[in-house]
């Protein structure tokens, strides 16, 4: 009888140690028993949250979103999920194996060269057309 | 399509109704696609007068282009928003290629077609150089801040238009580009710089990443600062003052 409560204690007091010690990089989860050493590793400090759900604003992280839940029991941060992550689209997990190139860059200046002809964007103004029928149409 | 056509040919042998055949071919375009002719037939598509099923081969060509860019863009090149179909950001590269394909059925080989500033450049200029196209300043029309040379090749500029963002972010279509200024495209034909320079544009800073991935393409794209960003080849094409 001892043996078998001693090992299930072991193996609470393991699994408690398991759950805030987990490493999800930023966030550190408190077990719902444990409320006077959890940590918010997030925000640095020990500030009770009002309990509920919330959703974070999906952040650009360049090649995708990333948008997490937090679910908070106790006053503290119990459960962060990710909804959207960069991985979501083939684009962007090609990236997360490859650091960014860095590309040359420079300040534009013009340029005396002779040239045939010119690329640049065409510059329709359709408020100006509509504008100047609407002007047109006073004039009649 | 109400933007200028320039068509140079340095062929010897060339007259001019070889030229005013691609001219007709241009106005015929436009009469299928131009959003400002309530008789085209993208114009009769957004009204609802005309299904998809009675559209034109062109016109059905088109929309399935589109598509296809769609999906090599991550969604950042799309032609419908707010339910209206603009595909101008297409069908001006797409119009170009076909012109510069006539002009060599009759013959031709060495010239160039430029439509609102999309090019498509063949073989050499009278002087046997390749051709001279300048990028445009997008804060001074009257300035080039680049000068290239190109053979065999399209470019096509994409940038912002003063009757409001007529490109768009479709992750996020209420929001303006912001950002950069004008997105210029080398590719393999005018058609492939013209709607990648379009999707491109729309991703703003990360636009020039997009195309130095892109196998075959270069690009050059200049911010709202005047900063300018080029892939990692473009320099090959540079005249260097």
């Amino acid at each position: 009888m001892k043996k078998v409560i001693l090992s299930g204690l072991v193996i609470i007091g393991f699994g408690a140690y398991a759950i805030f010690h987990h490493n999800s990089e930023t966030i550190v989860f408190s077990s719902k028993n444990n409320t006077s050493s959890s940590q918010n590793s997030a925000t640095g400090s020990n500030s009770a949250y009002k309990d509920g759900t919330y959703t974070g604003s999906a952040a650009d992280a360049f090649y995708g979103t990333i948008q997490v839940k937090a679910v908070i029991q106790n006053g503290k941060i119990a459960d962060v999920q990710f909804l959207q992550y960069p991985n979501d689209q083939p684009e962007s997990q090609q990236v997360s194996q490859q650091a960014m190139p860095i590309l040359k860059q420079e300040a534009i200046t013009a340029q005396k060269a002779q040239v045939d002809t010119v690329s640049g964007a065409t510059q329709t103004s359709q408020a100006f057309k509509e504008s100047l029928a609407a002007a047109l149409a006073q004039a009649r | 399509m109400g933007m200028p056509i320039t068509i140079e040919v340095a062929d010897p042998q060339v007259a001019e109704s070889d030229i005013a055949s691609i001219f007709d071919y241009f106005a015929s375009v436009d009469r299928m696609f131009s959003p400002y002719k309530k008789e085209s037939e993208i114009s009769r598509l957004n009204a609802g007068e005309l299904t998809k099923k009675q559209l034109s081969a062109d016109v059905r060509q088109i929309l399935q282009l589109a598509d296809d860019t769609k999906k090599e863009s991550n969604g950042y090149f799309n032609i419908a928003h707010k339910g209206k179909i603009d595909p101008l950001g297409i069908v001006k590269g797409w119009a170009i290629y076909n012109a510069a394909t006539l002009l060599k059925e009759h013959g031709f080989h060495n010239f160039f077609i430029d439509a609102g500033g999309d090019i498509q450049v063949s073989g050499k200029s009278e002087k046997g150089d390749r051709w001279k196209i300048g990028i445009r300043n997008p804060f001074n029309r009257e300035e080039i801040v680049k000068a290239v040379l190109l053979e065999n090749k399209g470019i096509a500029t994409s940038g912002l238009y003063i009757r409001g963002n007529h490109i768009y972010n479709p992750h996020k279509p209420d929001e303006s580009i912001t950002g950069i200024a004008s997105m210029t495209v080398i590719g393999p034909t005018v058609y492939d710089a013209d709607r990648f320079a379009t999707a491109a544009f729309a991703m703003g800073e990360r636009g020039i990443h997009f195309i130095e991935k892109l196998p075959g393409y270069d690009g050059y794209m200049i911010d709202e600062k005047g900063i300018a960003t080029m892939t990692s080849k473009f320099e090959r094409f540079v005249i260097k003052e």
